[in-house]
């Protein structure tokens, strides 16, 4: 096994840091990490330690205090010390911070990624198609606006018949 | 009260709303018709929840005497929480869950939106969050009030006697009291008559669309506010109090 040297300079060790934090899974859907996720604000390197600030995704979602305990598991098993966490509000998390890649691993999952943008989409009022992350077709229908989770509709495709889920933009 | 008495007050008020109702949905939790409206009605319950969480630990912050989000929901007793008299009445049958829903979802979406702009910071945060999760709500449980509306005849008839008779209860939530005003000036808080308008409006729109007649002039209950509750809001707290009244400080 490759021994990872701790890199030094804050630049660097910034970095580094983002990397291991990709290697958080989301509990939930851990196909995702908590980077893909885009949860994970910003990474604060000071001589008191790392203090990570986090956005939580929905305000209940049970998952925030068990992603909150794996970066810290996370950091600490690479030896990191004094790991603190914050939580941000603001500006709050919406399907937009979830990245190109996260998107794809989603679809490839088979839960189909949020389309388009939410902003966007509330500014001219579009309405949303949903892509059936099996065969691809927008032949799609909603089955209910929640799911088994709180980021979550349930969906159906209405060409391959496959019921799905659909990471929703809210 | 000064000022930031005031603010803490209106905090765990908000928090109050949110726990109230959240522990409502909770009660009929795996009781759903169908599937689909079993995850709808966890889903919602859970964002209260989380709301709920946000409001008391902020308030306990405020207030720096070491009390948290646990210490306001398992240890304060019945007229100490400030919720609204409607949050309270029970779940009924699914047309009373949402007409309850539809009657307070509009007001809180209101406010909170007007909250967004107040000049406390953290509570500005915590209302743009929390908004967004309402109207997702307000989409379903507006969606069921049309449905159940202009549907058969029996649901006609219950959703029309559901709304009838949470109508008296929207009224406190309608009327700025002492501390809506200090909020107000104070930090930029929601003007209610402003609110108030537009609750009216927004909900004459959607029973028009459930064909359902718009409620006649009434008395009002009031109270909650103030900690008069009902009498069903002793069994609601002590149901969810159960655990900490019985094993002090347990945990897990």
């Amino acid at each position: 096994m490759q021994v990872v040297k701790p890199k030094t300079g804050s630049r660097e060790r910034e970095e580094q840091i983002w990397a291991w934090l990709a290697d958080v899974p989301d509990p939930e859907i851990p196909v995702l990490s908590v980077v893909d996720l885009g949860i994970v604000r910003s990474v604060a390197i000071s001589s008191d330690g790392v203090e990570v600030s986090v956005a939580p995704t929905y305000s209940g979602c049970p998952a925030t205090e068990v992603i909150e305990h794996s970066i810290i598991a996370e950091l600490q098993k690479n030896g990191v010390e004094n790991v603190s966490l914050k939580r941000v509000l603001s500006p709050p998390w919406t399907t937009d911070w979830i990245s190109e890649a996260g998107r794809d691993k989603l679809r490839a999952y088979g839960i189909a990624p949020p389309e388009g943008s939410m902003s966007k989409r509330e500014l001219t009022g579009i309405k949303r198609t949903v892509h059936c992350p099996r065969c691809g077709v927008d032949n799609t229908t909603l089955v209910s606006e929640f799911g088994s989770t709180p980021c979550k509709a349930s969906y159906k495709c209405d060409e391959c018949l496959e019921p799905f889920e659909y990471f929703k933009c809210i | 009260m000064n000022k930031e008495e005031a603010l803490i007050s209106y905090v765990l008020r908000l928090g109050d709303n949110a726990l109230v109702l959240g522990q409502r949905l909770i009660e009929i939790v795996a009781n759903g018709p169908e599937l689909e409206e079993e995850l709808a009605n966890a889903n919602i319950a859970l964002d209260y929840l989380g709301q709920a969480r946000m409001f008391y630990s902020y308030a306990g912050e405020l207030e720096g005497n070491g009390r948290g989000e646990d210490d306001f929901a398992f240890l304060r007793d019945e007229h100490e929480f400030k919720n609204f008299l409607l949050v309270e009445q029970p779940n009924g049958n699914f047309a009373d869950t949402i007409a309850r829903q539809v009657l307070f979802d509009v007001f809180y979406r209101l406010q909170l939106e007007a909250l967004i702009l107040c000049s406390d910071e953290r509570l500005a945060e915590i209302a743009a969050k929390s908004v967004k999760e309402i109207r997702y709500h307000l989409r379903h449980s507006k969606q069921w009030l049309i449905r159940l509306g202009d549907g058969t005849e029996e649901s006609y008839q219950r959703i029309t006697k559901s709304v009838q008779e949470f109508w008296r209860y929207t009224g406190e939530m309608l009327s700025g009291d002492e501390l809506d005003i200090a909020v107000k000036k104070e930090w930029n808080g929601p003007d209610l008559k402003l609110l108030k308008d537009e609750w009216q409006k927004e909900v004459a729109l959607v029973l028009n669309e459930a064909t359902i007649s718009l409620p006649e002039e009434q008395w009002m209950a009031d109270g909650g506010k103030q900690g008069h509750h009902t009498e069903h809001f002793g069994y609601v707290i002590a149901e969810m109090q159960h655990m900490q009244r019985a094993y002090p400080g347990a945990s897990w």
